[in-house]
C-alpha cells in the first residue's frame, strides 16, 4: 500500500480532487465515491432490517402477535444480522473513509482493495440473508453451537468479514499516506483519532471473529466433529462485543464532528479527550465478558476484571466524553453570545437542524438509557436478575439504535449536502425525524427493560406458552409493557421510514448544490466555524455551569439506579 | 510526524512529551489495542476453560 | 474545529480546565467503587455465582439424573408426566435441559440449602427462574455446580431463556418449595 505514495498526482486509479466550497477541504473522488457506495448499501440493510425489526416487535405484542413461530425466529435472525453488522458497518467504512481521506485532506489509499472491500462485504451480506431466508439458519445473528446454521451462513459472515478489514486496513494506509505527504501538521484532528479508535478496535474484532467463524463453518462442513460451546463463546463475544465498541468510538467521534461542525465546538481540552479515547483502546474490548457473566467455567476473578473494563477505565472515558462535548458545546455557544443564565446555550441550540437534535439525542439517549443501564447489567451479580430477559435487548437499543444508530442518521443530514452535493429534500419531515426515532426508540427501550425486569425472555414467541406442557404466567403489566413496546416500535418504524425517505429520495432525485444555493442556505453555519475559531485548540478554560448540572443529574441517575438494583439482587433467592 | 513537524507556528522546538507521541503513533496504539484484550480477555478466558476438572 | 488538527502543537502540556479534572477525578472514584462493590459482595452479599464447574458428557449427566429421580421421586406433574423428586436436603440435585424441557421438576424445602447441578443434553439452555428472575446459562458438556437455598415457599417456573429452536417458547419446568415437614 505504501508503493505509491510517493505520487499523488500521477493519478494512480485517478486520483482526482475537487474542492469542497463549505469547508475547503480536498475531496478525493475515490473516497468520495467510496463513501457513497457504502453509505447508500447501509441504509438499504437499515431499510429492510428496521422492517424485520418491526415485525419482530408486532409478534412480540401478545394481541397482535403477528408471525408464526418459525417467520418470528427466522427474521429476529434477520434482524440482527441486517441492522447490528451490516448496516453498522457499511456506515462504518464510510465513516472510516471520511475521517482519513477526507478529514486528512489526502488521496485513499489503494482504491482498489477498497472497492475490493466493498464487493466482498456486498456479497457476504447477501450470501448470510439468503442462507437466513432460505430458513436453515433461524439460529439468531450469535449462532451459538452446538445449534447448527447452514455452511453458507457462516461463509457469507466470514467473506464480509475479510471485506471489512480490508477496508481497516484501506484506513490505515490512508494515514500512512497523510502522514508521508504531510497533508496536515501536527497530530491527526480528534474525530480521526476517534476513528483510529474504532478502526484498531475493529482489528481485534475481526480478528477474532475469524478465529471462532472459520473453524464454525467447518464444523458445519464437517470438516471438524466438535465445537466447544464455552470456547465458542468466549471468543465469538471478543467479536460481538467487540463490535459494539468500535461503534460507541465511531458514534463519539461523530459527536465530536457534529458539535465542531454546526457549533464550532472544540474539545474541552485536546489531552483529556484523546486520552479518554485511549482508555477505550486498551479496555473497552474486555467488555466482551458482558455475555458471560452466567456461563459456567470461567471464574469470578475472570469476569469481575474484565466485565469491569479493569476497573472501569472504559466507563471514564465514556464519562469523559460524556461531559466533554456538552461542554464544548455550551463553550461554543455562550463565546457566540449565548451566555445569559444556565441554560440559553441549550435552548437556541439548532434544535430544528436535524443533524444537531439527532446528535443530542443520540447523546441522552445513549448515555442515560444506554449508559447507565450498560454499566448496571454488566455488573456480576446483577447480570443474574437480567441475563437473557428483555432487559438486554432493551438496554441496547438505547446504545446501539438511540445511540450509533440516530448519530450516524444525523451525520448523514451533513453527508447528502457535502458529499452527495445534494440538497435536503422534504426539510420539513427531515426536522422532526430525530425526534419521532428518537421516541420511538426510547419507548422500545424502555418498555423492553420494563418487561425484562419483570422476568419476561428475549427471543421467545410466546409469554403466555400456550403450547407449554406446563403453564406459567407473568404479571400482566409485563404483557401491558409489552404492548407499549408494539407502539413504539411502530413510532420508531416511523422514524426510521422518514430517515429512509429523506434519504433516498434526496439522493436519487434531490436538487444539485450550486454556488448560490450554497449561499443561501451554508450546511455548516458560518457562526462557528470561520470567525470564532480562528486558533484550533482545547477550550480556554470556560465557565460551563449547564455542563456542571447535565453531569450532576446524570451522576445522581447513575448512582440511584446501580444501587435500586442491587436491592432488587438482595431479594432474591440465595446461591453461592 | 510532530519530531519532524517544522514548527511552522515558529514557536520554539521543543521536545514532544512521550505520552503525545504515542496517541500519535495509531500503529503503536493499534498493536496495544489488540494485545490487551488478547492477553486478558481470550488468553486469560481460553486457559481458564482449558483447566475445568471433569466431573467423577 | 475537531475536524483540524490542533494549531497547538505541543497540545499535551496545555493545563486542564478545573471543571473537567474534577469531573474525571469524580469518574475515577465512582469506578472504583463500583469495582469495589462487586468484589465486597463476594464476602457480604448472599447471590454470588459459584465457581465450580466440570467437564461432563450427556450421557453421564443423564445417568446421574436418572439415579435422582430413581430415588426421590414422589410422584408426576403435567400433560407429559415429569416426575417430581423430593430429594433430602442438603443433597446434589440435578435438573437437565434439553429439547424442549426440563427435567425433572424438584420439590425443595424452605430454607434448606441444595448442591443444584445444571447441564444440558443437547443445544444451549437458559434456566430463568420465574418468579424470581434469577437467570443462568446451561451448556451441554458442563455441569455448574451452585448452591441454592430457596427462601420462599411457592411454585416457580423455569423458562428456557436461551434460543434453542422452534420448540424454545414451550420449555417450561417447575420448582416446588414447600415448608419443612
Ligand atoms: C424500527 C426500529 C427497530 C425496532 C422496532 C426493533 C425491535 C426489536 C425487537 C422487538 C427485538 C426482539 C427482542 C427479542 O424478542 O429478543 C429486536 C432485537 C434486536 N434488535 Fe432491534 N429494533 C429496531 C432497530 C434496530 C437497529 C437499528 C438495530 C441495530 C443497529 C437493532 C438491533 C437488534 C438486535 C441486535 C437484536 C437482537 C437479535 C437477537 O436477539 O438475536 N434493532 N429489535
Ligand atoms: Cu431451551
Ligand atoms: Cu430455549
Amino acid at each position: 500500500m505504501a508503493v505509491d505514495t510517493q505520487a499523488p498526482s500521477r493519478g494512480f486509479s485517478g486520483a482526482s480532487y475537487r474542492t469542497c466550497p463549505e469547508t475547503g477541504l480536498k475531496v478525493c473522488s475515490q473516497a468520495e465515491a467510496l463513501i457513497k457506495v457504502n453509505a447508500v448499501v447501509a441504509v438499504v440493510f437499515l431499510a429492510v432490517g428496521g422492517f424485520f425489526g418491526l415485525l419482530v416487535a408486532l409478534t412480540r405484542w401478545p394481541a397482535v402477535h403477528l408471525l408464526p413461530a418459525d417467520w418470528f425466529y427466522l427474521l429476529l435472525t434477520a434482524h440482527g444480522a441486517d441492522v447490528l453488522l451490516f448496516w453498522i458497518i457499511f456506515f462504518e467504512v464510510a465513516v472510516l473513509y471520511f475521517a482519513s481521506a477526507i478529514i486528512l485532506n489526502c488521496r485513499l489509499a489503494a482504491p482498489k482493495w477498497a472497492w475490493l472491500a466493498f464487493v466482498l462485504m456486498v456479497v457476504g451480506a447477501v450470501v448470510a440473508n439468503v442462507a437466513v431466508l432460505q430458513g436453515e439458519s433461524s439460529v439468531m445473528f450469535t449462532s451459538y453451537v452446538p445449534m447448527q446454521a447452514a455452511p453458507h451462513f457462516y461463509l457469507g459472515l466470514i467473506v464480509f468479514a475479510v471485506g471489512a478489514l480490508i477496508a481497516v486496513f484501506v484506513f490505515f494506509g490512508t494515514l500512512v499516506i497523510a502522514k508521508e505527504e504531510g497533508s496536515y501538521e501536527g497530530s491527526v484532528p480528534l474525530v480521526t483519532f476517534g476513528a483510529i479508535t474504532a478502526a484498531i478496535i475493529a482489528v481485534f474484532t475481526i480478528a477474532s471473529g475469524a478465529i471462532i467463524l472459520i473453524p464454525t463453518f467447518l464444523w458445519s462442513v464437517g470438516y471438524i466433529s466438535h465445537i466447544d460451546p464455552l470456547m465458542y463463546k468466549v471468543i465469538w463475544w471478543g467479536m460481538g462485543h467487540s463490535s459494539q465498541q468500535i461503534n460507541v468510538s465511531a458514534q463519539v467521534a461523530i459527536w465530536y464532528a457534529v458539535a465542531a461542525m454546526l457549533l464550532g465546538a472544540k474539545p474541552l481540552s485536546e489531552k483529556v479527550s484523546r486520552m479518554a479515547f485511549l482508555m477505550y483502546i486498551l479496555f473497552l474490548q474486555l467488555a466482551s465478558a458482558h455475555h458471560l457473566l452466567v456461563e459456567p467455567g470461567v471464574s469470578s476473578e475472570w469476569k469481575i476484571f474484565n466485565t469491569s473494563y479493569a476497573l472501569y477505565l472504559a466507563v471514564l472515558g465514556s464519562m469523559i466524553h460524556g461531559m466533554s462535548i456538552p461542554g464544548a458545546m455550551e463553550a461554543a455557544q455562550r463565546r457566540a453570545g449565548f451566555n445569559n443564565g444556565m441554560f440559553e446555550w441549550l435552548r437556541k441550540a439548532p434544535w430544528g437542524n436535524p443533524a444537531f437534535s439527532g446528535v443530542a439525542l443520540s447523546i441522552v439517549i445513549f448515555g442515560f438509557l444506554g449508559g447507565i443501564t450498560g454499566v448496571i447489567m454488566g455488573t456480576e451479580q446483577l447480570n443474574l436478575i437480567m441475563h437473557n430477559t428483555l432487559y438486554v435487548p432493551g438496554h441496547f437499543h438505547a446504545t446501539v439504535v438511540g445511540g450509533t444508530t440516530l448519530a450516524f442518521m444525523a451525520i448523514t443530514y451533513l453527508v447528502v449536502p457535502l458529499i452527495f452535493r445534494k440538497e435536503i429534500m422534504f426539510k420539513k419531515i427531515a426536522q422532526w425525524q430525530p425526534y419521532v426515532f428518537g421516541a420511538g426508540i426510547s419507548g422500545v427501550s424502555l418498555f423492553m427493560m420494563g418487561a425484562g425486569t419483570l422476568g419476561v425472555s428475549r427471543r421467545h414467541w410466546d409469554i403466555g406458552f400456550s403450547d407449554a406442557a406446563m403453564s406459567f404466567d407473568y404479571p400482566a403489566t409485563a404483557f401491558l409493557m409489552m404492548g407499549l413496546n408494539g407502539i413504539s416500535a411502530i413510532l420508531a418504524s416511523l422514524g426510521g421510514l422518514m430517515f429512509v425517505l429523506v434519504v433516498v429520495c434526496s439522493v436519487f432525485f434531490g436538487k444539485a448544490r450550486t454556488p448560490e444555493s450554497i449561499a443561501a442556505s451554508p450546511t455548516l453555519p458560518s457562526t462557528g466555524t470561520a470567525e470564532t475559531v480562528t486558533t484550533y485548540g482545547s477550550e480556554k478554560h470556560p465557565k460551563l455551569p449547564g455542563t456542571v448540572v447535565l453531569v450532576t443529574v446524570f451522576f445522581v441517575a447513575f448512582v440511584l439506579y446501580y444501587y435500586v438494583n442491587w436491592k432488587y439482587l438482595s431479594e432474591v433467592w440465595p446461591l453461592s | 510526524m510532530s519530531e519532524q513537524g517544522t514548527g511552522s507556528g515558529g514557536a520554539p522546538e521543543e521536545r514532544v512529551p512521550a505520552m503525545q507521541r504515542l496517541l500519535d503513533n495509531p500503529f503503536l496504539l493499534l498493536f496495544m489495542g489488540v494485545a490487551s484484550p488478547a492477553a486478558l480477555y481470550l488468553l486469560w478466558g481460553v486457559m481458564e476453560l482449558s483447566q475445568i476438572p471433569i466431573a467423577q | 474545529m475537531a475536524i483540524s488538527p490542533p494549531e497547538n502543537k505541543l497540545w499535551w502540556k496545555e493545563p486542564l480546565s478545573g471543571v473537567e479534572i474534577t469531573w474525571v477525578g469524580i469518574a475515577f472514584l465512582w469506578g472504583l467503587v463500583m469495582f469495589g462493590t462487586m468484589v465486597s459482595w463476594h464476602f457480604v452479599g448472599k447471590q454470588n455465582l459459584s465457581n465450580e464447574t466440570y467437564r461432563t458428557t450427556p450421557d453421564a449427566f443423564g445417568e446421574k439424573v436418572e439415579a435422582m429421580v430413581e430415588r426421590f421421586q414422589v410422584r408426576e406433574e403435567g400433560d407429559t408426566g415429569v416426575p417430581v423428586v423430593h430429594p433430602t436436603p442438603g443433597s446434589d440435585v440435578y435438573m437437565l435441559g434439553r429439547l424442549w424441557e426440563w427435567w425433572p421438576v424438584l420439590e425443595l424445602e424452605k430454607g434448606q440449602n441444595y448442591r443444584l447441578h445444571l447441564s444440558s443434553t443437547d443445544w444451549q439452555h437458559g434456566f430463568s427462574l420465574q418468579p424470581q428472575n434469577i437467570n443462568i446459562q446451561v451448556h451441554p458438556g458442563y455441569d455448574m455446580v451452585l448452591t441454592i437455598t430457596p427462601d420462599k415457599a411457592g411454585e416457580y417456573a423455569v423458562v428456557c431463556n436461551e434460543f434453542c429452536g422452534i420448540g424454545h417458547h414451550t420449555m417450561v419446568g417447575k420448582i416446588h418449595v414447600v415448608d419443612k415437614k
